[in-house]
């Protein structure tokens, strides 16, 4: 069995608001230098290792992630 | 003998407003049939409600779970062959995940979860489902969602517009940061229409802010009638 990370992340263009508020909590917790954050998900999937690299970026495309709202990175760890 | 035409309404795990929507298709006028998430049969329906609520809890994304759901296969398959099929809600959240409809819904800018009566224009009654309004009509539909945000590319949103396929569009301030304040918005073919708000809602005064939720639901009577002849 191997390790898979998969990292979704709202793209770029795509409003946070989830991530707008906790860069908020932030500075009214007095943390100072925070400029923004922005929230995403990670999957840790444990696989055979017979399934090959094409599979698994296609479960994060069609799966994991939503191609119209999110960018996603696939690495064995 | 005149067939009443039979409207699917689908039940997944967590979907709340199946109920209501297959009391609006009765009050059309239509045979309620209610479709179960893991059976992917359609019953003979002749168009398809996917109604609210949460379905499998919102996990991973809104929708996205349900539209692998094996009821959705065939409901897929059917509305690439003419069916008309509502996605309201979460179902319009299912129907984007599907593929039916393009863009997606993302959470509500300001992160309040809004829920009021809404008021909205309907842009195009030349759809499936919006024949029995005119068009430029306002009407008043409860709106409840925290993930009820439109977005989608620009060549999208500039496409929707040049083909005329925003069906809702909310009207006053915005209540969630919808792109040009997008509630609805229907496929090329106009069979598949996707909306945030509930007209399943509003079929009664005495439950709604309105009766104006019933011409959805008589409207695919006639597209269904028109198809038939």
């Amino acid at each position: 069995m191997a390790r898979v990370v998969v990292d979704v992340m709202p793209k770029p263009e795509i409003l946070d608001p989830q991530g707008q508020a906790i860069a908020g909590a932030l500075r009214r917790l007095g943390f100072a230098g925070v400029g923004s954050v922005r929230q995403g998900k990670h999957f840790e999937l444990d696989v055979d290792d017979a399934v090959d690299d094409e599979t698994l970026h296609k479960i994060a495309e069609t799966v994991l992630a939503n191609p119209v709202i999110e960018d996603w990175t696939v690495r064995r760890a | 003998m005149r067939m009443t035409a039979g409207i699917g309404v689908i039940t997944f795990p967590g979907s709340l407003d199946d109920g209501d929507a297959a009391r609006a298709v009765r009050r059309a006028g239509a045979d309620a049939v209610p479709l179960w998430h893991a059976d992917a049969d359609l019953r003979g329906v002749h168009a398809v409600v996917v109604p609210g609520g949460f379905s499998y809890g919102d996990y991973l994304r809104c929708g996205a779970i349900a539209s692998f759901a094996p009821v959705m296969g065939a409901v897929i398959d059917a509305a690439r062959r003419g069916m008309p099929v509502l996605g309201i809600c979460n179902g319009f959240q299912i129907l984007c995940e599907a593929g039916l409809l393009p863009g997606a819904l993302v959470r509500n800018a300001g992160l309040h979860f809004v829920c009021r009566d809404q008021r909205l224009r309907v842009e195009a009654a030349d759809t499936a489902w919006t024949s029995d309004y005119d068009t430029g009509a306002e009407i008043v539909v409860p709106l409840k969602s925290g993930e009820g945000r439109y977005v989608a590319s620009a060549s999208v949103l500039a496409e929707l517009e040049d083909q005329r396929r925003v069906v809702f569009r909310y009207l006053g301030d915005n209540p969630n940061g919808a792109a040009a304040a997008i509630a609805g918005i229907c496929s090329a073919d106009r069979r598949v229409v996707g909306l945030m708000p509930h007209p399943e809602h509003a079929v009664d005064p005495l439950t709604g802010p309105s009766a104006d939720g019933v011409p959805l639901f008589t409207s695919v009577l006639a597209a269904l009638t028109a198809t038939a002849t």
